[in-house]
């Protein structure tokens, strides 16, 4: 005997089903029963009930691929905080091997990573590593933070909603699977995007998320609706498979690029005038300015003060 | 059995104090939750599970659960002196151990959650109102548990057993026993009594008490499926 349906939103101490059910995660037997343990949607495949939360921590998975912030610079490893319970640590060897290197030179408390988990000991204590695709400091760019069972949602089948966001707002965008995602581009497009993922965020467990999102970037960046290219309705399933790892090394190799170009270009520009002018100062200046932008902000903090929602 | 008395409130013996529960209404907490019940105003926060910044809670198997029950200094009529006290101690405590059963924490060792409970307004019955709302911000934060906690509280007035006390009720009725219990196996988590009362009294008081319950457990399930549900 089975109480609820596929999909429906259940809350902790709820029963669901009977013995003859299996219990997954996110449930528990008690008495022949299986009820849930969180508040979450019900998923159920052949005889095995799980439910997913719709707000958790994450807990360290060797293999995850994460966002992480420099917290502590120790003598031969570098403490980092990956929105996680538990801290992560990556060690020194993990970066230059047997090298010998001073590691405040190399990433200093504050620098925003990407990297991956190479393995959880016992205590869960995450130890990190850089090796794979990409991975490394990030320049720049603002951090939005969302519940980590959300990010399979924002990824999309095969990528599809962060790739379609991606081309919108021509932000690049990184996606750790433990609830940081590391958007840097326009300004603009930055507040634009931080929007969008909170959107998703919110809306994540409604069904025909990836067209309501196409539309409202479209409204927002051309003001008008996309053409209707696809009447092919998909039917969107509630997929909460782990997302594949996304190739950022291309993005930031570009972006590496298009920094050392610009620098160039301004030294060039230097060089030409001796005598300073208005003109000159004043770019200087918007450089300056420019530059202050490029710091890392760690989301934008301003509208979150203790207050109560409205209602 | 005088079960037609009308209270000083115009209650009946067994009526609850209007009450209303809102889930979610902090941002930055990871849970919260807002409880009105009667002349009562409550606000939880809940943090984590987090890293357990201080090393002597910590446990090597098992989360562990703090709480901090304070009362705002405008929250009674003569004004509160600030700051924790012997009362809010105690609730703190009882707060804490009428949670844990409930709560999974073996899922998180080594980590700590903090629950604040902020009496806005009091009017009687704030460490069950307390318990309440904490239950639904531990749900909202996403923690694993077994069923929500639920508390009310029963007593004796003019020598009839009745159900959630309110503050005139409380200091001039002959006994207050609260509770709290989860609803759904029906145990309970925490039992206080303050006052006399005969043993039929008191199994009366604790069947009427776990009938509130029972009550305002509905109210909180309502409340959280309100804030999750799509439309």
């Amino acid at each position: 005997m089975i109480y609820v349906e596929n999909k429906d939103l259940v809350i902790p101490g709820q029963i669901l089903a009977d013995d003859e059910y299996y219990s997954g995660r996110g449930t528990f037997k008690d008495n022949g029963k299986v009820c849930s343990s969180l508040i979450g949607l019900v998923s159920l495949r052949n005889k095995k009930i799980r439910v997913i939360p719709l707000k958790s921590k994450y807990v360290p998975k060797k293999g995850d691929v994460v966002i992480g912030k420099i917290n502590d610079v120790r003598f031969s490893m570098w403490d980092v905080d990956i929105n996680s319970p538990y801290s992560g640590i990556l060690p020194a060897f993990e970066v230059f091997g047997r090298e010998k290197k001073e590691l405040n030179k190399v990433y200093d408390v504050g620098d925003v990573l990407f990297l991956r988990v190479v393995d959880v000991d016992e205590i869960k204590k995450a130890k990190l590593g850089l090796k794979g695709r990409g991975m490394g400091k990030f320049k720049g760019g603002i951090i939005v933070d969302i519940a980590p069972t959300k990010v399979p949602r924002l990824i999309g089948k095969k990528g599809s909603m962060i790739n379609m966001i991606k081309d919108k707002t021509k932000c690049k965008i990184v996606v750790g699977q433990n609830g940081l995602v590391w958007v840097k581009g326009d300004e603009d497009m930055e507040q634009l995007t931080k929007n969008i993922i909170h959107l998703i965020e919110a809306e994540a467990h409604t069904s025909g998320l990836t067209n309501k999102i196409k539309n409202k970037l479209y409204l927002a960046i051309d003001g008008e609706l996309p053409p209707e290219e696809a009447p092919e309705e998909q039917e969107e399933e509630f997929v909460l498979e782990k997302p594949k790892l996304q190739n950022f090394k291309e993005e930031l190799e570009q972006e590496e690029r298009e920094a050392e170009e610009k620098e160039a270009e301004e030294e060039e520009e230097e060089e030409k005038g001796d005598k300073p002018n208005i003109a000159k100062v004043i770019q200087e200046l918007k450089r300056k300015n420019k530059s202050k932008d490029n710091t890392l902000s760690y989301g934008d903090n301003s509208n979150n003060s203790f207050i109560l929602n409205k209602k | 059995m005088m079960s037609e008395m009308i209270r000083e409130d115009g209650r009946k013996f067994n009526e609850l104090r209007p009450i209303k529960i809102e889930a979610g209404v902090l941002e930055r907490a990871d849970g919260s939750a807002y409880l009105e019940v009667g002349g009562n105003k409550i606000l939880v926060a809940v943090y984590g599970p987090r890293e357990s910044y201080i090393r002597r809670l910590l446990e090597p198997n098992s989360g562990v659960i703090r709480c901090r029950y304070n009362m705002a200094p405008f929250s009674v009529d003569d004004r509160k002196r600030p700051g924790p006290d012997r009362r809010s101690s105690e609730i703190s405590k009882i707060t804490a151990d009428a949670l844990r059963p409930a709560l999974m924490l073996e899922n998180y060792p080594r980590s700590m959650i903090d629950i604040y409970i902020e009496v806005i307004e009091a009017e009687g019955g704030t460490r069950c109102a307390g318990i309440t709302a904490a239950a639904v911000a531990l749900v909202d934060a996403g923690v694993p548990m077994k069923d929500i906690v639920v508390g009310c509280a029963a007593g004796k007035v003019n020598d009839e057993i009745v159900l959630d006390l309110s503050e005139v009720e409380d200091k001039e009725g002959q006994a207050d026993v609260p509770i709290a219990m989860m609803p759904r196996t029906g145990e309970i988590t925490l039992l206080q009594s303050d006052g006399d009362l005969t043993e039929e009294e008191f199994a009366k008081a604790i069947d009427l008490a776990m009938e509130g319950c029972r009550q305002v457990s509905e109210l909180q399930k309502e409340a959280l499926m309100k804030k999750y549900s799509t439309e």
